[in-house]
């Protein structure tokens, strides 16, 4: 387990580090810098006010030395500012976080909840196969963005029982469920999908063994049956999803928030890249890959606690 | 069975409606690209099967258009991520050593990072410097493509691979290196049609994986850029709209459901034949 922890790490390191190459490189490639802004912003800058302000913030160096003394500064910790916020960038991304990943607990949650539960049931219920099968086809074609609306029509502009987007004020528990119900919702009803068919099949496989057989005939309960004995040699594929599912959950949550209008990681990224405020969005998407490779070695580290096998 | 039958009638219905769409323009005998500021938020009528845009535009015909760019972008990407995942994974499980262990490891990076978000800066490169202007429709599909094939192969290289290390295994290849095949023909006539199953269900899965990141790149609007309709920029547009015409969003969301619905069954089916 040790030496699996610190590989992984490594590896987190190491792609965290290509990711921040490509992205500075890529961002280079993106339509106009900070001066360019500057300068349609205020008509009274010339020409060698422009050079002069290249100078001072170094955008004349070449892309590459840029890159490596951003590296150096974030390393020796110093995350510098946000263009677009005017606030030293911690300041934005650590809200942005808390918020994402409230977000994300809940989504994971009912989702796997529910998800699992459904597949469950469609394993041992006649019938409630079709039910397991047809919801997670309809959760996995159904484009997140799309439901995301609908849930507006329906529940904000037709009913008026919830916000139709934003965060709650305060800090009142009710009002805070009440802003976070319909984006929840949404993101976890596209991520009912891999759970449903993977327990399903799971359960099925389990249900069919022999050792099932064995536990009915000693007399137990079906429940025990069920929960005691199939599901816990059903869950390590569906943990496997679950580590799998990491990536497209943050993907998710980038649409919900840009829907609802949530501030949190999705939308900061979404909304620095588009307002060129490079160390921003840099940072944040660095963040966002590093707790979707963090969530990815934790479903590893407890798919490897709940079955022995892989751990030696 | 029934799944694939279900899936193929669904594809075949969108397939056949984004081919009719100019013979379909020219039958209704209005424009789907002239604003028609008379006539903005109709109603369904004789004219307008499902009424009207912002701009008057006429619904179903622009949905129909919408359908010719999702399905060429998710067909694209699909060719384009399914032919080079097959080559790397074939290539990786051949010729194993460094060149598995370097592929792998960039498959698995890959893999583990959030796909959106780089999509998103990825889409937000200015690509007119490499002589594709963003806002023409024909570049706009091409950078798109080429983003999702950059992403999309990586499944498919891994399946390819597990598959043909398990052929490459198998003694009729060696029997067909012992009777003198070269290399190159036995990956492509011996390895290459044994491993086409699921790669087949892999490229179904890739079509409806590529027609919701187009469609979703295209709602955050670094996708088709309108005017050219994309049912992706349709839903962006309807957003904006959700109490004056709520109607309007339904329409293009349920299209890219029933074209990625029918992707999934064709893949269920070729998985369960």
């Amino acid at each position: 387990m040790p030496g699996l922890l610190a590989g992984r790490l490594v590896q987190i390191g190491v792609v965290l580090a290509l990711l921040s190459v490509l992205t500075w490189l890529a961002m280079g490639l993106m339509p106009g810098d900070p001066v360019e802004l500057a300068l349609s912003a205020d008509p009274r800058l010339t020409a060698e006010d422009a050079a002069r302000l290249r100078a001072l913030h170094g955008l004349d160096q070449p892309l590459w030395g840029r890159y490596l003394a951003w590296a150096a500064a974030v390393l020796r910790g110093e995350f510098g500012f946000s263009r677009l916020y005017a606030v030293p960038v911690t300041e934005v991304l650590w809200p942005a976080l808390r918020s994402t990943l409230v977000l994300l607990g809940w989504s994971l949650l009912l989702s796997a909840g529910l998800g699992i539960g459904l597949g469950v049931l469609g394993a041992v219920r006649r019938g409630a196969g079709v039910l397991a099968d047809g919801v997670a086809l309809l959760a996995q074609s159904l484009p997140g963005f799309w439901l995301g609306i609908l849930l507006i029509i329906l529940f904000a502009v037709e009913l008026g029982w919830l916000p139709a987007g934003g965060m709650a004020e305060g800090w009142g528990l009710a009002e805070g469920a009440r802003f976070l119900a319909l984006p929840v919702a949404t993101l976890a009803f596209v991520n009912i999908a891999a759970y449903a068919r993977h327990s399903l099949s799971a359960m099925r496989e389990e249900m069919a063994q022999p050792y099932i057989r064995t536990a009915r005939m000693k007399g137990l309960p079906e429940r025990q049956v069920i929960w005691g004995h199939a599901f816990p040699n059903a869950a390590i594929p569906v943990v496997t999803v679950a580590a799998l599912d990491a990536g497209s959950l943050v993907s998710g949550a980038l649409v919900t928030e840009t829907i609802f209008a949530r501030p949190g990681m999705g939308k900061l990224i979404y909304d620095s890249i588009m307002g060129n405020d490079y160390n921003l969005a840099l940072l944040a998407l660095l963040l966002a890959a590093l707790v979707t490779m963090l969530a990815t070695l934790a479903a590893d580290i407890v798919q490897r606690i709940i079955d022995p096998r892989l751990a030696a | 069975m029934i799944r694939l039958i279900l899936g193929l009638l669904l594809l075949g219905m969108l397939g056949l409606g984004a081919l009719a769409a100019p013979w379909a323009q020219g039958w209704m005998g209005v424009d789907p690209f002239a604003p028609d500021l008379m006539a903005r938020y109709g109603e369904a009528s004789a004219a307008h099967p499902l009424g009207t845009d912002e701009l008057g535009r006429d619904l179903l015909l622009r949905l129909l258009h919408g359908a010719r760019v999702s399905l060429s972008v998710g067909l694209a990407v699909a060719v384009g991520a399914t032919g080079l995942g097959t080559a790397i994974g074939l290539l990786a499980a051949w010729r194993g050593g460094w060149v598995d262990a370097v592929l792998m490891r960039v498959a698995d990076g890959l893999l583990a990072l959030p796909a959106l978000p780089l999509l998103v800066v990825l889409a937000a490169v200015d690509t007119g410097r490499f002589g594709l202007p963003r806002g023409e429709a024909a570049s706009d599909i091409l950078r798109i493509v080429l983003i999702l094939v950059a992403f999309g192969w990586v499944g498919t290289a891994r399946l390819a691979r597990a598959a043909a290390l398990t052929q490459l295994s198998l003694d009729y290849v060696a029997a067909a290196r012992v009777s003198g095949a070269g290399e190159g023909r036995v990956l492509l006539r011996h390895v290459l049609p044994n491993i086409a199953g699921p790669i087949g269900v892999a490229a179904a899965l890739a079509v409806a994986g590529a027609i919701l990141a187009e469609s979703t790149l295209s709602f955050l609007g670094l996708g088709i850029q309108p005017p050219a309709p994309s049912w992706g920029n349709m839903l962006s547009n309807a957003q904006e709209m959700v109490f004056s015409a709520p109607l309007q969003a339904v329409w293009p969301g349920l299209c890219i459901l029933l074209a990625v619905a029918g992707c999934t069954l064709v893949a269920d089916g070729l998985r369960r034949r």
